[in-house]
């Protein structure tokens, strides 16, 4: 055996003035070329691992550290960032605050500049990073005129510029829509696979990536949970950590088949071998299991006043683009729609038009009562030093955060804090007809996005009309019965979730894509309902054919379970 | 989402596709014209040629702008001439004896100085702003960071960090918008707001300190010495910055374009003012005129 790129020897650490650890008794190594994934809850120490491999921790952040970490062999006590740096690249959340320079080209040289590599090692590290990550076509472009993509892969180039043994990310495709972060996880894989650069990525939507890993470690409040493929990962997670458990594995729990599949392909060859998917092709046509309530247009026309009515938006720029071409969109009383689409759709600046913080220049904008807007980021809107400056008493109340009232809102959780900042917007008085919220979910675990629909949904039920931009497929699948696809501005698909998230490629949820859009199933409940019927159809057809055939034993097993049994730990 | 502040963006002009050292040098030539001459009409002309230099650029709409914006200097400039000046002959007022002070007459002579003053000091913001919009900051600074790269880095920093920290600002007063009662008002809320921004700001410092950590800041080297051929550009705005550096030094020297405020206003209006006046706008403008290549 090789010797380790990475080791984390008996690693603890604590960040300065804090009495708990963030790191605990670690002791992992990571050989060349591989591919690690990064898992566990918020706050439970992924960024930190990250850091301590760079050596930012203890050199940057401080704070008492104990143990060895030795990248390349190199001690990371006795080598700082920038020496270590030349051999592991890193990738921060946000791309924002990683680009330094003032255009790409500038960005991508800067690190091989400092580390003393001549002009034309530097032109042609520039060329060849542009060339492998497709952004040569930026070169010459402003930084700060970049989509978010855009950012985040010249972020991903600067880190790579100096053709590094280690790539450490955290949470690269947060920020991403689902084409973006499918093309960087494909890059990555690509670079693995091709170049056999060592990867570790930390990231939440472990369905995005967990296909392309040969190995997961998983962090449990600051030490390893499980250390193992991406099958054992999954057979602990079901058991340890249901929030972590992927929804092809989740689907895979609640119809006890096993083994838990690492992602899509795998899940449909399962299922395919157990007989449970019909054929080779995708079954769109099957129509939809369970209808959600009236969203079309027909239903629509005879429905009650609508909570939003926006007709033929515009939204032109003085000597720019125009960001909405013509938008109509109509939201009733309770109802919750999910808004997605590729960065730079439009899907942002309807919102803002919605709340009226925009006017449009051509069109118009109707509304029932207040739009309440929530937007990306829930820290801009904290100004004060406690937690009950911040919003009344009683929104406080109403989001479960009264007895965080002398709290400082900085020191929030993620979840927290988005609903934090849903008592600001959404004030205690008069509850506003329509809750816009503008990618609530960037940066929160399972768990916490599973909460966020569970409150939005609460809040259509009791009236509100609730429109959510988002990029995760699975929570817009949690949280609305109806989608809305946006693409240069426009709207290009309106439909009820089980139709729209249920028939692509990239707008889809992993329950969706398994099963070809069968049944607008879209989370793992729907499709292991569906599959128990199917199996339970096909033991009837049997019993029932002349010639006396014998179903399969996984349908057998399937119609058995789907009354009685459900994995321990699998059930949520 | 559009900011108001002025940033460099790579558009297709002339001096957008002249390297940065040359553009600096000719941005540097135009200042020392306008530092240099005091001709109200030659300084009206180096305007007039630097507003056109910004149109022909591209960044026509920012240049009146901040043209706008650097009025505000004007008023200031002449009163202060005018309360201070005692050189003048032609009173206007009286103010009397103001003491330490002497006696309070105010003048015509301090009057036109002050507007001359305060015009070249116009000039002097535009030219810089122009340079600023159409000047490749990076590789303007990659020319100090061989003679100091970490001062040169931390510049860099603080331009990139402009537009950040105003898109940050941007994005707080626009979460403060979508509160139900609006954005708080009155004195304690605009301390609290201020404290927050800068609060942010911190935090986005802290964030760009590391990812400098990582990119190798603390063992940064003498930047290399990049080969690159001289474009039509480069030599074009070269021989504009010699053109009007050498007419702004003749004019001074030779006496061409002579301009006295005291005692008493008196400023020629001759062939060799006229030329002048024409030599600056041609050696600003010609440059523009050819277009091939400009783009990248």
């Amino acid at each position: 055996m090789t010797a380790p790129l990475l080791s984390f020897d008996r690693v603890s650490y604590h960040y300065p003035g804090l009495e708990q650890a963030a790191l605990e008794e670690i002791s992992i190594a990571i050989q060349p070329g591989e591919f690690c994934l990064l898992a566990g809850l918020s706050g439970h120490g992924k960024s930190t691992l990250l850091r301590a491999a760079c050596g930012l921790v203890p050199h940057f952040h401080g704070g008492r550290f104990a143990g060895r970490v030795t990248l390349a062999g190199l001690d990371t006590r006795g080598h700082g960032p920038a020496r270590l740096g030349a051999l592991a690249g890193v990738l921060f959340q946000d791309p924002e605050t990683q680009l330094v320079m003032s255009t790409v080209r500038a960005e991508l040289a800067l690190a091989l500049e400092s580390r003393g590599h001549g002009a034309a090692a530097v032109a042609r590290g520039v060329e060849e990073v542009a060339l492998a990550l497709g952004i040569d076509a930026l070169l010459d472009r402003s930084t700060h005129q970049l989509s978010g993509g855009e950012q985040q892969r010249v972020a991903l180039g600067a880190a790579l510029a100096g053709r590094p043994q280690l790539v450490l990310l955290d949470e690269p495709t947060s920020q991403l829509d689902p084409v973006a972060g499918d093309e960087l996880i494909g890059l990555l894989r690509r670079l693995n696979q091709e170049w056999e650069t060592t990867i570790l990525l930390a990231e939440h939507r472990l369905e995005r990536c967990l296909y392309a890993a040969d190995r997961v470690i998983a962090l449990e409040h600051g030490r390893i949970g499980c250390d193992g493929t991406p099958g054992e990962f999954l057979a602990w997670a079901a058991v340890r950590a249901p929030a972590l458990q992927t929804p092809a594995a989740k689907l895979f729990a609640q119809l006890a088949l096993a083994p838990a599949p690492a992602g899509v392909r795998q899940a449909r060859a399962t299922l395919r071998s157990h007989g449970l998917l019909p054929g080779a092709e995708p079954d769109h046509a099957e129509s939809p299991a369970k209808p959600t309530p009236a969203v079309g247009r027909k239903q629509r026309r005879g429905a009650p006043a609508a909570a939003l009515q926006i007709s033929g938006a515009w939204h032109e720029l003085r000597d720019g683009p125009a960001i909405l071409r013509g938008v109509t969109l109509r939201l009733r009383l309770g109802e919750s729609v999910a808004l997605m689409g590729r960065n730079g759709a439009g899907k942002s600046t309807l919102l803002r038009h919605a709340a009226g913080l925009l006017e449009p220049t051509r069109g118009r904008v109707e509304r029932a009562g207040r739009v309440a807007l929530l937007l990306q980021n829930p820290g801009d809107y904290f100004v004060q030093e406690r937690v009950a400056d911040e919003a009344p008493a009683q929104a406080l109340a109403a989001v479960g955060l009264s007895e965080m009232a002398e709290r400082n809102p900085r020191d929030l959780s993620g979840g927290e804090r988005q609903r934090l900042a849903l008592a600001i917007v959404g004030g205690a008085e008069e509850p506003p007809a329509v809750l816009a919220l503008d990618e609530p979910t960037r940066g929160m675990d399972r768990q916490a996005k599973s909460e966020l629909a569970a409150e939005l949904r609460l809040r259509a039920a009791g009236g509100q009309a609730v429109i959510v931009a988002t990029h995760d497929p699975e929570f817009a699948a949690a949280c609305a019965d109806r989608a809305v696809l946006m693409a240069d501005g426009r709207v290009i698909a309106d439909g009820p979730s089980c139709e729209l998230l249920a028939g692509g490629w990239y707008f889809a949820t992993e329950t969706a894509r398994i099963l070809g859009g069968a049944g607008g199933a879209l989370l793992p409940e729907q499709g292991a309902e569906l599959l128990r019927e199917r199996a339970s159809d096909a033991l009837t057809a049997t019993d029932a054919s002349p010639d006396g055939a014998v179903a399969t034993d996984a349908s057998a097993a399937l119609q058995q379970q789907s009354s009685t049994t459900i994995l321990p730990g699998a059930a949520q | 989402m559009k900011t108001s502040l002025l940033f460099y963006r790579r558009l297709p002009s002339p001096l957008h596709a002249t390297r940065a050292g040359v553009g600096a040098l000719w941005a540097g030539s135009l200042s020392v014209a306008a530092i240099v001459l005091y001709h109200p009409l030659v300084l009206g002309a180096l305007l007039l040629a630097v507003l056109g230099a910004g149109a022909a650029a591209g960044v026509g709409g920012p240049l009146a702008r901040s043209m706008r914006a650097a009025a505000i200097v004007w008023l200031p400039i002449v009163v202060v001439n005018l309360l201070v000046s005692r050189e003048g002959l032609t009173v206007f007022a009286r103010l009397g004896d103001l003491g330490p002070f002497g006696q309070g007459n105010l003048t015509v002579e301090a009057v036109v100085f002050g507007a001359v003053i305060a015009l070249k000091v116009m000039l002097l913001i535009l030219i810089t702003t122009l340079a600023g919009l159409a000047v490749d900051p990076d590789e303007a600074l990659r020319i100090v960071r061989r003679l100091s790269f970490r001062s040169a880095l931390t510049a860099s920093l603080a331009t990139r960090m402009i537009p950040v920290l105003a898109a940050d600002a941007q994005r707080l007063a626009e979460a403060q918008r979508t509160r139900p009662q609006g954005a708080p008002g009155g004195a304690r809320a605009r301390v609290a707001l201020l404290r927050a921004v800068i609060g942010g700001s911190l935090d986005r410092a802290m964030d760009v300190a590391a990812t400098l950590e990582v990119r190798g800041f603390a063992t940064a080297r003498r930047a290399p010495r990049l080969a690159r051929p001289w474009s039509r550009h480069d030599l074009a705005f070269l021989g504009s910055a010699v053109a009007a550096l050498a007419l702004a030094v003749i004019g001074r020297l030779t006496g061409a374009a002579s301009f006295d405020a005291y005692p008493e206003v008196h400023a020629s209006l001759d062939a060799g003012t006229i030329a002048l006046c024409l030599g600056l706008l041609a050696a600003t403008l010609l440059p523009f005129a050819d277009r091939r290549g400009v783009d990248r």
